[in-house]
């Protein structure tokens, strides 16, 4: 491990113990709300996705029985993947403004300030 | 009702002056405001990441500029029109992809990053080898997507500029070479970034207002839309409502169709120059935030799709865009004559254009970025740069080269089959960079041997299956028809070639020793919080 040029915030005052930061109560929290959101959302949004994909893939006859004139299931159901997109993007959205930045903007006051 | 606008104007409408002079106005004014927006690029920060001074939502249009590609355009409208519904699962893999970006990539990147994806995976790693491999998947991935890019402009100047002649094609895809290289060697990554801007609003607005106009015609009743286009004559009836007009044929092609499906929605977050954009921004809530204006940007565009798709069926109808010079490519510029005549079909001929030029730019720049970071920087000069403007200097000579070799490869490509050069570009992402982004933010056993594997070994596995696929050789539409070397059924590989290289950065991880709490501790902090990320630059 000689070569590591990359890292340093912006060369002002000692680097900061990152590994103190890490093993700090706060910061352990700050990484579990984040996982705790993304992993269950991801594989929410990767099985809905593959479910459709299969569905589309194998189920032709089902995607094609009519619902409102000649919009059919297939049609809903992409659609239905538009909508959920956007609403995941809204959740996550709310959930890193209430639940995230507060913890992780004062966990970088402190590295930030520690540092100077 | 349709029967009286698609009376009889074909083809033989289009006036070559009028699209000439719509796309130079459009070049003219992109290049006036890149020579503006260049006069404060000055430092390797404003060059590859332009000052990191644009907004969240400015980056979400440059972001949309990006990636909504000629082909997502023409292609995706001409494929609704001919073959249905089977059109509009592209743009749907297209879409949910971007919550792999906003969930797990883009403010964790924009947090530990400069100025590429080598830093980001370099980071905790042992540096040249690292970043040499993630400079040879940059640059592959962005040669391929180049690539198909200009080979796709091939097909469009013919069909929109009326010119047939070999030698008038290849100027002209020689002078769109030239001009996207202006844009990269004066405005860098600003300059690139505005051209970006520019394109999506003319994009998303034209497509906009062409889908009202569709509906306005059915008193906007979708449905009535979809009717008109089951009836055509010469189309596929009632199978363009449902799934499996393209891809239901036989087992084989739905394989094919989910091994498609997963590439492009894991591939989307491992396109390197997709990443660059989020270095673009002040801060990780801003990424953030131009991650939330793409996707309603691009969800939005691949809505209007969806109705110019059928809009062009309904209107225009299957047996006339058949007979078009550009086949299925020219169902969106034949539903705009349709609707606005010459004029509208300029705009959008212009429109069109302007998407090559700015894709290819915003590639160009991410390629050059790679080899002079990562290649020049570090690995040669081994991070001993005199000063920055050398790196610039190179990156700026690379930038030229690869526009070179891309006027030459799309002069090369003209009349390939282009549709597997992207799905190559985007099962390279997903199963060399993908795995290796993910592992390197999450996994904190992850080395350096595992990093290795999975680049190399996803990027390895990719391109051998491709070879040896019938994208290649030994079917209708390969590349060499007379040959026949393929044993590999599946035209994308992403099925196998993104599992292989997830196990493979598992497996090179667990046999090599090497780990280093201490940059993973820095890394881990730093991407979560953004504490010492770089900062905005003071102009």
């Amino acid at each position: 491990m000689t070569d590591t040029e990359n890292g340093r915030p912006d060369g002002q005052g000692p680097e900061p113990d990152w590994e103190a930061v890490q093993a700090s109560p706060e910061f352990q929290e700050l990484r579990r709300r984040l996982r705790v959101f993304v992993f269950p959302m991801t594989a929410f949004f990767l099985g809905w996705y593959l479910l459709y994909v299969l569905v589309a893939d194998y189920a032709h006859d089902f995607m094609a029985i009519p619902l409102f004139g000649n919009i059919n299931i297939g049609i809903v159901f992409g659609l239905l993947q538009f909508v959920s997109t956007f609403i995941i993007t809204g959740l996550y959205v709310r959930y890193a403004g209430r639940r995230l930045d507060p913890i992780a903007d004062k966990i970088r006051h402190q590295v930030e300030e520690g540092a100077k | 009702m349709s029967a009286t606008l698609h009376s009889a104007q074909g083809l033989e409408a289009i006036n070559p002056v009028l699209n000439f002079s719509i796309f130079g106005a459009f070049v003219l004014i992109t290049l006036v405001i890149v020579f503006r927006a260049s006069r404060n690029t000055k430092t390797a920060a404003d060059y590859y990441a332009a000052g990191r001074s644009f907004s969240g939502p400015q980056n979400g249009m440059a972001i949309a500029g990006d990636y909504l590609s000629a082909a997502s355009f023409l292609g995706i409208v001409g494929a609704i029109a001919l073959n249905g519904y089977d059109g509009f699962l592209y743009s749907i893999g297209f879409l949910v992809a971007w919550l792999v970006a906003l969930l797990l990539v883009a403010e964790l990147m924009r947090n530990t990053a400069k100025f590429t994806m080598g830093d980001v995976l370099a980071f905790r790693m042992r540096q040249r080898p690292i970043r040499a491999a993630a400079a040879i998947s940059t640059l592959a991935v962005s040669f391929f997507y180049l690539l198909a890019q200009m080979a796709g402009g091939g097909a469009l100047v013919n069909l929109l500029l009326g010119i047939r002649s070999e030698a008038g094609q290849n100027a002209i895809i020689a002078a769109v070479g030239v001009v996207m290289i202006l844009y990269v060697l004066i405005g860098g990554m600003k300059g690139t970034t505005w051209v970006q801007i520019i394109k999506a609003g003319l994009l998303i607005a034209g497509a906009g207002a062409m889908t009202v106009w569709v509906l306005a015609i059915y008193g906007f009743d979708f449905s009535g839309v979809l009717a008109d286009a089951v009836a055509q004559e010469g189309g596929k009836g009632e199978a363009l409502l449902a799934p499996g007009a393209q891809y239901g044929m036989n087992e084989i092609s739905k394989l094919n169709f989910l091994s498609l499906g997963i590439a492009l929605v894991l591939g989307t977050a491992g396109l390197p120059h997709v990443l660059m954009r989020f270095y673009t921004v002040p801060t990780a809530k801003d990424a953030r935030r131009s991650v939330v204006w793409a996707i309603a940007l691009i969800g939005l565009f691949y809505l209007f799709t969806l109705v110019l798709g059928y809009g062009a069926g309904a209107l225009v109808g299957p047996e006339q865009i058949n007979d078009a010079p550009g086949g299925v490519n020219s169902a969106a510029p034949l539903l705009a004559l349709a609707l606005g005549g010459p004029l509208l079909l300029g705009f959008i001929a212009a429109v069109a254009f302007a998407t090559i030029l700015a894709v290819v730019a915003g590639l160009t720049i991410t390629a050059s970025a790679s080899f002079a970071h990562d290649v020049y920087a570090s690995v040669i000069k081994k991070g001993k740069v005199e000063n920055q403007n050398s790196e610039v200097r190179v990156a700026r000579i690379t930038a030229l080269v690869i526009g070179a070799v891309s006027v030459l490869g799309g002069i090369l490509a003209k009349e390939q089959n282009v549709a597997f050069l992207v799905a190559l570009a985007f099962a390279v992402a997903a199963s060399a960079n993908l795995p290796t982004i993910l592992y390197t933010l999450f996994w904190k056993r992850f080395n350096t041997q595992g990093a290795l594997w999975s680049i190399y070994g996803g990027l390895i596995v990719t391109i051998t299956l491709i070879v040896f696929s019938p994208a290649v050789s030994g079917s209708e539409t390969a590349m060499f028809k007379n040959a026949d070397f393929a044993w590999f059924p599946l035209a994308n590989p992403g099925l196998v070639s993104i599992p292989l290289a997830f196990f493979l950065g598992w497996l090179g991880t667990m046999l090599s020793k090497e780990s280093n709490d201490k940059k993973q501790a820095e890394m881990e902090v730093r991407s979560l919080t953004g504490a010492g990320a770089e900062k905005a630059a003071e102009h």
